[in-house]
């Protein structure tokens, strides 16, 4: 599904003819902040002893990973990062394929385009230069739609503070980066499966490595390209879909898929008060029409009864006028009879 | 037609005795939230930060209040002025359901004093989020003035009374406006959420279906509301019953051709993805009782109740229709939601949630009751007769 | 010079809130002004 056409079939949606928009930013390119860092796992080397977690929740001043790392019962069950424990590594079982059992850490993947940044209604979160994504708790209300929406689930909340909850995750150890240091699990991993570098290297350093023992992994650097692409980036011998990320999905980031919608608020808040004041004005207009109308025909027919009443007392009057000349004539006759009968007995006499 | 005051013992009747424990109760956990984190008072999880506060108070409670801007816009702008004896009520109902959608979200809040940062702050114009806050809070302001002219008659300002009865076509707009973006929107908060949204609910239009669910909500409410209140308080309502009946058929008809429209939109969204084999799965059953047992029944019980004129079966159907939303807001943000996570991780509301919605809900039923009878809602002040 | 999408669409959606709040302030007065003198008659 292309860019352009899901832009413009989200711009229909809104029932509003669209411009044409082909998406959230028209058919723009981001390239990302130039030479950002990023980080390489290689589920190949990973070996699940968790020193990577132990550094972590100690540069985080949290508190010891439980349960503690010798004990490998741990792995009977899928853990999340959470407010105490901003990374896990999870074992994924092979057993169908005839193979090994494989490790993979799981944290925020610092995202290129962040769903977390996109759902902010506060803009919490950003996307430094340097490729980790900072959250700002100053700002933060709860809402929580970033916990919510994240789809690598790598966000956790404080539940039990009722003053200053905040929202918890790794955080690509950015103060020690910024520091010229590595991040703390990758500074403490004693095999190698985790690498920092600039991101740009870092895919180059995987493709390598495909490239070398091809038997050994799938063809395919995961983060490079998924949801937009991500700051750690996946390799392995092991299907993605078996290790728990997704297979399959589009290159649009998140804010694009979220955001493309939005576009159209404008254009409804800009073509509502038009549209619908005309519709209003033409319910007005229908309304005046159908009253004229009815005022039209009531006194058409009140002049025409008024029409038909003048005529009928015309027609009365001039009856009652013929009545009277008649009965005058017969008046007269009979007068001039009578005068007729008296001079013509005088005649006799 | 108002009531005259009562004594002490009198207010002491079954409902108002059930109403104050619940509401005492729902103050009572506010405050334990407040003093102990949402963690003592809830369920939710890093895996479901979303419950019942938001998938039922936030979100459903939107929906149900859609009567207002329905019915404002048929009467005063495609001018249907016979379902004028609605308007009030609905829009009533509109500015509370509001008003209690905002108290369910400061509840839920991390930290509800924050809430204006957004505006004042720092804005985050490309969350779906922050365009449903800007809406409802300008949207809760339009209710606010539209269900002034009641209580200005009530209270004999006629001046107020005259400037904000001027306002009514403005405000009309400007809550359909509202209403069109903040419902849909509150479907595309789950554009962001393309992977944890189960497929057959999850759409490119799932603002569209939010849109059209709205409306059809709306119109069962007017129904099932406007039904009750009719029997509930009698002696404040001015319309005959064969008026009243008259207009539920009317409404009737609408909810009809929108529950049609809105099963065909569900339905295309399905071929568009070609997602036709999920309905196969435990959650195509689930989806499947929503669509014909919530949707398509009620479409076909709004067809004949107004085809034979039978009040009785429109009733029936709004409140099939009202539970289907509900069903349906729920599905999305929590049943359809984190569906591939394992049961164990998934969610269960906490007692003490559930209490605080029934509270919220009474909350409304007692101010609901409180206004109209004592405010011209079900009836026109004298002095008002006929005014606009 | 913007680098991500996200810090494209913050700004750009930011200044369409803004265009559409102005376009709807200045729709009331325009609509009464071109509705004024239809009372007269």
């Amino acid at each position: 599904m292309s860019v352009s056409r899901r832009g413009f079939l989200q711009g229909m949606a809104a029932g509003t003819l669209a411009a044409g928009t082909a998406g959230a930013a028209g058919f723009k390119h981001f390239e990302g902040y130039p030479g950002r860092y990023g980080l390489l796992h290689d589920v190949n080397l990973c070996v699940g002893c968790r020193s990577c977690e132990v550094a972590c929740n100690q540069v985080n001043d949290n508190p010891p990973p439980e349960p503690p790392t010798a004990d490998k019962s741990v792995f009977t069950k899928m853990r999340r990062p959470t407010s105490k424990q901003y990374t896990v590594v999870n074992r994924y079982l092979n057993e169908a394929d005839g193979k090994p059992p494989v490790y993979r850490k799981q944290q925020c993947m610092h995202c290129n385009e962040p769903c977390c940044a996109s759902v902010c209604f506060v803009h919490a979160f950003t996307k430094t230069p340097e490729g980790p994504v900072l959250y700002d708790p100053s700002v933060c209300v709860g809402c929580r739609y970033c916990v919510n929406a994240c789809p690598y689930y790598a966000l956790s909340y404080e539940y039990e503070k009722p003053f200053e909850p905040r929202v918890v995750r790794c955080t690509m150890c950015y103060p020690r980066i910024k520091k010229g240091l590595k991040p703390a699990c990758a500074e403490a991993c004693p095999m190698g499966a985790i690498k920092f570098g600039r991101r740009e290297e870092l895919i180059k350093l995987a493709r390598e490595r495909i490239r070398k023992r091809p038997a050994d992994y799938i063809d395919h650097v995961y983060g490079e390209h998924e949801f937009g692409g991500t700051s750690w980036l996946v390799i392995g011998g092991t299907s993605f879909a078996k290790l728990g990320l997704f297979e399959g999905v589009t290159h649009e980031s998140i804010p694009e898929l979220g955001s493309g919608f939005l576009s159209v608020v404008p254009l409804i808040v800009s073509v509502y008060p038009g549209l619908l004041a005309g519709i209003y004005a033409f319910s007005k207009r229908k309304e005046r029409l159908a009253r004229e109308e009815r005022e039209a025909a009531v006194s058409e027919a009140v002049s025409k009864a008024s029409e038909e009443t003048k005529q009928k007392l015309s027609a009365a009057a001039d009856k009652a006028k013929k009545d009277k000349d008649n009965a005058v004539a017969q008046a007269v006759k009979k007068a001039l009879a009578e005068a007729e009968k008296a001079s013509g007995k005088e005649v006799s006499k | 037609m108002n009531q005259p005051a009562k004594s002490p013992a009198r207010l002491l009747t079954p409902f108002n005795v059930i109403a104050a424990v619940i509401l005492a109760g729902g103050a009572a956990i506010g405050l334990l939230r407040f003093i102990k984190g949402l963690g003592a008072t809830t369920n939710l999880s890093n895996d479901v930060p979303w419950g019942l506060w938001i998938g039922f108070d936030v979100m459903t409670g939107v929906a149900l209040a859609a009567g207002g801007f329905t019915i404002t816009t048929a009467v005063y702008l495609f001018g249907m002025k016979e379902y004028k004896p609605i308007v009030r009520p609905a829009v009533l109902t509109g500015f509370l359901g509001y008003a209690l959608v905002v108290v369910g979200l400061v509840v839920d809040l991390g930290r509800p004093w924050r809430l204006p940062y957004p505006f004042i702050v720092k804005a985050g114009p490309t969350s779906a989020l922050f365009e449903i806050a800007l809406c409802v809070m300008l949207y809760l302001t339009t209710l606010f003035i539209e269900s002034t002219p009641a209580a200005f008659e009530w209270l004999g300002w006629k001046r107020l009374r005259k400037l904000v009865g001027s306002m009514t076509i403005a405000l009309t707009i400007f809550g359909l406006l509202l209403s069109t973006l903040h419902q849909s929107t509150l479907g595309a908060m789950f554009l962001a959420t393309p992977t944890r949204l189960h497929p057959l609910w999850h759409s490119t239009y799932i603002p569209v279906h939010f849109f059209v669910s709205a409306i059809a909500a709306g119109i069962s409410m007017l129904i099932v509301e406007g039904s009750l209140s009719h029997r509930v308080f009698r002696d404040q309502v001015e319309i005959s019953h064969e008026q009243f009946d008259k207009i539920t058929i009317g409404l009737g008809k609408a909810g009809a051709v929108v529950l049609l429209t809105y099963f065909i939109i569900k339905v295309m969204a399905i071929g568009l993805e070609n997602e036709w084999h999920y309905l196969a799965t435990p959650y195509g059953a689930l989806f499947l009782v929503e669509l014909l047992g919530f949707v398509a029944l009620p479409c076909f019980g709004f067809l004949l109740g107004y085809r034979e004129r039978r009040p009785l079966l429109i009733r029936i159907s709004a409140v099939i229709t009202v539970i289907g939303i509900i069903f349906n807001r729920l599905n999305v943000s929590i049943f359809a939601y984190n569906w591939q996570l394992p049961a164990e991780r998934r969610y269960i509301p906490h007692w003490m949630e559930i209490w605080v919605t029934v509270a919220i809900v009474t909350a409304g039923v007692v101010a609901f009751r409180w206004i109209v009878k004592r405010m011209p809602i079900l009836h026109e002040h004298p002095e008002w007769r006929g005014v606009h | 010079m913007y680098h991500t999408m996200q810090d494209f669409l913050t700004f750009t959606k930011g200044s369409c809130y803004i265009l559409a709040g102005l376009a709807v302030v200045i729709f009331i007065p325009f609509w009464l002004f071109l509705t004024d003198r239809e009372k007269k008659n």
